[in-house]
């Protein structure tokens, strides 16, 4: 084949395009932390305007941090994430393994039993008065419990298992080995892209966990760190003379810091995600 | 006679033979189901109760009184003035988003494939995931920075080109546009993962016999990618026709405000707030559960018209 010019006028055509798309999605996020790092009154001198602050300051961060209730739900944010996705997966894998075993009893019924709330959902408020029945508010179990297993991810696991090699379970069901040691010895090491897909599903999912917290959680020191956050972004639209405005930097650095760690986490995990997401896709 | 008893028992011992071999599997559905029964079924049957109730908070789900007529809850919404502005303002932000969604998606899966640099690909594509993992609340934050009409950075752009400023967060058509909009910028580089895998499916051979004669680049995109690919378009199509009545309620109910509710309330905000804000549990179950079963109705529709296109969800 040979490369003609229109060819090379192509690929740099679709380089030069996709750069372009690459810094729309980037640059709001680095106009973001260039405004936290820049000091306040710089900030009110450029009029608000910091694309690239000549001084640097981690002030903003630390006045965050000491931000009332900030640290708590900092942990409380940490603690879900951490709890809520272990729980997650755990259930979700029992569960998705025992439903890919083509020969289970009632394995139709349970299927069907699966799906049906893929369809259809009670509501906003109906989950909330069983939360409450089940006596879960104003704790970080309403957190946890009553988002323990996506139905639609739930179905991506379970296509995910059905394509294992059968052969796999059979010469270990040879050897004696009992359901839940072939699944924890056998399974499990060679579904780490599932899992890995899994847990970061559920894990953004804790992480910017806002209007649980907000329905099932009053108590101030019990709430993620969204629903801090939003709470801070709103008080500065408001103008009321007994509030104290948090700044411009002030919120930036609380974006950031709310965003920062989950973003940190993609890349650790991005070898196993696509090709998790992939297998998801691809079966569907 | 005998040997009919003696089969018959044989058959049920297999059985029970059978259920104790799978004692494991059931042991490990457990917990799974019992969630699932608590948590996702019985809001389903609180809902259907609760929204034909004067519920009070007093005498709970199962001692408060029918309504009268029992209809009551969903009759008021209909008639009231609420009804039209909000359907209407559901389907135009769910609708926007859809077809300016799925064709920026697929546009950016073939301009991934068409990138011969493995490393900008890769950056890019790390690029475009990333505020996939960003919450709306922190997307919220960043609009003020960019769009405040006082010091707002593409607000100060616009000032710079125009000569006025546009007020994103206030006038209600321009907030729609900054829903719309940051709902694209969030979700288009994710939705392009499904469309960069039905493509990285495609037989590479195709591509190389279509060049051998003579194909431009744009004939292949037209001629190969694209109907290697309608298959999952239209299925991703179908997938969000049937949550149509979703437009985007963690957004929405994060980003705006009062000023803006002529264009972006939509069902899910005024259940939420029928709800949470004004206390009537009834009223908001029973909008949440008509969206629900008409969501319901959507998506059976839909799949059976992608039936007809050799596609289906099950």
């Amino acid at each position: 084949m040979v490369k003609s010019k229109s060819d090379r006028l192509y690929r740099f055509t679709v380089a030069a395009i996709l750069v372009l798309i690459g810094l729309v999605c980037f640059f709001p996020m680095l106009y973001v932390v260039s405004v936290s790092l820049t000091p306040y009154d710089e900030y009110l001198r450029q009029g608000g305007i910091v694309l690239f602050p000549r001084k640097i300051t981690l002030e903003a961060y630390a006045q965050f941090w000491k931000e009332p209730y900030v640290s708590d739900c900092f942990g409380n944010t940490v603690f879900i994430t951490v709890a809520g996705t272990a729980a997650n997966i755990f259930v979700t894998v029992l569960m998705a393994y025992a439903l890919s075993k083509k020969d289970l009893m009632f394995g139709r019924f349970f299927t069907v039993f699966c799906l049906i709330p893929l369809l259809i959902t009670g509501g906003l408020v109906p989950t909330y008065l069983i939360v409450k029945n089940t006596g879960l508010i104003n704790s970080l179990a309403a957190l946890i419990f009553p988002t323990l297993v996506s139905p639609y991810i739930l179905l991506i696991t379970r296509s995910f298992f059905s394509s294992i090699d059968a052969g796999l379970y059979e010469s270990a069901r040879i050897d004696g080995a009992g359901e839940f040691r072939i699944l924890f010895a056998i399974i499990m090491p060679v579904s780490l892209p599932i899992i890995a897909t899994i847990g970061l599903m559920y894990g953004v999912g804790h992480w910017n966990e806002y209007f649980a917290s907000l329905m099932y959680i009053s108590e101030s020191s019990l709430r993620t760190l969204q629903v801090v956050l939003r709470e801070m972004l709103n008080r500065a639209s408001q103008m009321e003379a007994d509030v104290v405005v948090p700044t411009r930097t002030l919120q930036m650095a609380g974006v950031v810091i709310s965003a920062v760690p989950i973003i940190m986490v993609y890349p650790f995990l991005q070898k196993h995600f696509t090709q998790g997401i992939m297998l998801g896709a691809i079966k569907g | 006679m005998q040997a009919v008893i003696a089969k018959k028992s044989v058959g049920k011992k297999a059985v029970w033979k059978q259920l104790k071999n799978q004692k494991a599997f059931f042991l490990m559905l457990l917990p799974g189901v019992i969630f699932y029964l608590i948590y996702l079924y019985l809001p389903i049957f609180t809902a259907i109760l609760v929204s034909i109730e004067d519920y009070s908070v007093k005498k709970g789900i199962f001692g408060s009184a029918i309504a009268s007529p029992w209809f009551k809850n969903f009759q008021f919404f209909f008639k009231s003035p609420y009804f039209w502005p909000l359907l209407r303002n559901t389907l135009l932000i769910s609708m926007l988003k859809m077809l300016l969604g799925i064709p920026l998606a697929v546009a950016l899966a073939i301009l991934l494939n068409e990138c011969r640099s493995r490393k900008l690909k890769r950056v890019v594509q790390t690029l475009t995931y990333m505020p996939h993992f960003l919450s709306w609340v922190v997307i919220y934050g960043m609009c003020f920075v960019l769009f405040s009409e006082t010091n707002g950075l593409i607000n100060d752009w616009i000032r710079t080109l125009t000569g006025s400023s546009v007020p994103f967060l206030t006038n209600p058509d321009s907030f729609r546009n900054l829903v719309i909009g940051s709902d694209l910028w969030k979700t288009t580089g994710w939705s392009a993962i499904i469309y960069l895998a039905a493509i990285s499916g495609i037989d590479p051979q195709l591509y190389e016999a279509a060049y051998m004669d003579g194909a431009t680049h744009f004939q292949t995109i037209r001629h190969i990618t694209l109907p290697c690919i309608t298959n999952v378009i239209v299925l991703t199509l179908i997938l969000r026709c049937g949550s149509v009545l979703n437009a985007g309620f963690d957004q929405i109910y994060v980003m705006y405000n009062e000023g803006v509710y002529s264009t972006v309330d939509i069902i899910d905000t005024w259940v939420f707030r029928t709800g949470f804000e004004n206390f009537n549990l009834s009223l908001s179950s029973a909008v949440g559960l008509f969206k629900s079963v008409i969501s319901f109705f959507m998506i059976v529709t839909v799949n059976q018209i992608a039936k007809h296109w050799g596609e289906s969800l099950w």
